[in-house]
């Protein structure tokens, strides 16, 4: 922080320089004219007679979709059933893959730091930045609609989160507790075993867990580009405007996803 | 049995934390290492079982070199010596047992460990020591539910059911009070005298050193300045260690004199000028 001598012969103390002060302006002002700019070409590929009916519309849809039409919830039972499964099993199969990611990925346990360390962030980072719906739109095009495309989307999905959040905390383990292993004579995989598992284990319990939740989020979607679950009976309704089942699904989606939150709370509170 | 010849490190920083130590100490005997923060105390413990890599030197232990060597033949010296913590190191979330055993690493199978199936040999002299260092009936316990004293006794099981040769201990009184300290102190001579051990003992509190070891060495910027009985540390060398301080008392001293003549001085002034 800055302080500027005064005529007074006090010493003036500022947060901020003058020089700093204008950039700011000038900073804040080139935010302004973006925002401007942004709205102008926003505008350009609007048609605003079909906003001004917005309301109209929702509340005809609305109106079609009521009375809800439960009789299309027997049918919707082995769906629900295939998207937990989806879920769980896209899960397991991202923690069995995410986990040696994870410790190829982080500084204190990886084998090499010039070759394994980048290749496992790599890894991280794309499966990190494509979504569930897009890794499952690759494996329907490549391997045809059903469940498995699906259990193999949220599983690729998967590793990234959880070899992210796991060599996070691998890096963030105590070096005393490993230094003590080491001085025994340990070998590497004793090291591993004995000083990064147990410092590790509740981190690693919280991240699959929460991974599990959100899957079971994103599996409900991807029967939309044809993974199968109830995402395809929502497809299959929507392009049929039958508004009434759309209706049931809502709630069974969310229904659904209201237990696993409350699941995967109990879960974690339990552990930690 | 210990034997360190010119060893020196410098970290790559460019500080040189040893510069050419020579040290011998024989079977049985427990060794004080003093000397002020950042003298390499901790250095030289950890450039013995190579915990930090020696720029230069050498280290033999029982005779043979373990400068030098690699992979299972590192990690067979390191067996032979047993390591004390400050902080205890111990794995807080694994029970007093399994840390205990966590001694026996380097001499059993991976799976064996992982699966926690040590041999019956090593689960009865873990059962042994815990009730020799006072844990009886504790084995069961989660390191994190110990006291200071408790989890510092932990470790010196650890490093015992090693079957060391050689105990290399860092500050292992440094955050227990003064009176565990004596106690844990007391152990360390016991038992080195029980197991006829070689110790290097890093330690601050020098009073506490001269009353329990036969020998005190001292260390400054890396070099050894001091190295007798512990009668023999008389005002002079502790002051080539430390530098300059009034050994004696704890009476101000002119220095302290002149702070607080300033300080009053001050605060007269501000008192005026609120006026």
């Amino acid at each position: 922080m800055p302080t500027i001598p005064l005529p007074s012969g006090h010493l003036a103390w500022r947060r901020r320089t003058p020089r700093a002060v204008l950039l700011r302006w000038f900073g804040w002002l080139l935010g302004v004219l973006l925002v401007v700019q942004c709205w102008e070409i926003m505008n350009a590929d609007t048609i605003w007679e079909f906003v001004y009916d917005a309301p109209t519309q929702a509340g005809d849809l609305l109106g079609r979709m009521w009375p809800p039409r439960w009789s299309v919830l027997e049918k919707l039972w082995w769906p629900l059933w295939d998207t937990l499964n989806m879920a769980t099993l896209g899960t397991a199969l991202g923690v069995v893959l995410g986990v040696p990611v994870a410790f190829l990925a982080a500084r204190t346990t990886t084998p090499s730091l010039a070759i394994a360390r980048p290749i496992a962030l790599l890894v991280i980072v794309s499966s990190r930045s494509i979504n569930s719906l897009i890794w499952a739109l690759l494996l329907v095009t490549v391997m045809g609609p059903g469940v498995l495309a699906g259990i193999i989307a949220i599983a690729l999905r998967s590793i990234g989160f959880i070899g992210k959040l796991l060599y996070e905390a691998l890096e963030e383990t105590d070096p005393k507790q490993i230094e003590a292993i080491t001085a025994t004579g340990a070998s590497g995989a004793q090291r591993i075993a004995y000083g990064f598992v147990p410092q590790i284990m509740p981190t690693f319990a919280g991240i699959s867990v929460y991974r599990w939740d959100i899957n079971i989020r994103e599996s409900t979607v991807l029967g939309l580009v044809g993974a199968g679950g109830i995402g395809l009976q929502l497809n299959a309704s929507v392009s049929r405007l039958a508004w009434p089942e759309v209706t049931v699904m809502f709630v069974a989606i969310l229904c659904t996803v209201a237990v696993s939150e409350w699941v995967s709370a109990r879960v974690r509170a339990a552990i930690i | 049995m210990l034997r360190v010849r010119g060893l020196t490190k410098t970290y790559r920083s460019g500080d040189k934390a040893l510069d050419g130590v020579d040290l011998d100490v024989p079977r049985g005997q427990l060794m004080a290492l003093i000397g002020p923060s950042g003298a390499g105390k901790s250095t030289l413990i950890r450039c013995v079982n190579r915990l930090v890599e020696p720029t230069a030197g050498e280290v033999m232990v029982d005779g043979s070199p373990v400068t030098g060597l690699g992979g299972g033949a590192l990690r067979a010296a390191r067996r032979r010596m047993g390591m004390i913590f400050q902080e205890y190191a111990l794995v807080e979330r694994l029970t007093v047992m399994e840390n205990v055993l966590s001694g026996r690493l380097g001499y059993v199978g991976f799976w064996a460990s992982w699966m926690r199936r040590y041999p019956q040999a090593d689960v009865d002299e873990a059962f042994r020591l815990i009730e020799r260092c006072g844990l009886g009936g504790m084995h069961d316990k989660r390191a994190d539910q110990l006291s200071g004293g408790q989890r510092q006794r932990v470790g010196i099981c650890r490093a015992l059911i090693q079957n060391p040769a050689l105990l290399l201990v860092d500050e292992p009184t440094a955050s227990l009070d003064p009176k565990t300290s004596r106690q844990v102190m007391r152990l360390l001579v016991e038992l080195c005298a029980e197991r006829n051990l070689a110790a290097i003992v890093n330690i601050h509190d020098v009073a506490l050193a001269q009353m329990f070891v036969q020998r005190i060495v001292g260390l400054r910027a890396g070099r050894i300045v001091f190295d007798g009985a512990p009668d023999a540390l008389s005002t002079e060398t502790l002051t080539s260690i430390y530098g300059e301080e009034d050994w004696n008392a704890s009476r101000p001293t002119e220095e302290d004199e002149e702070d607080e003549a300033q300080a009053r001085a001050i605060a007269t002034r501000l008192a005026a000028e609120a006026r």
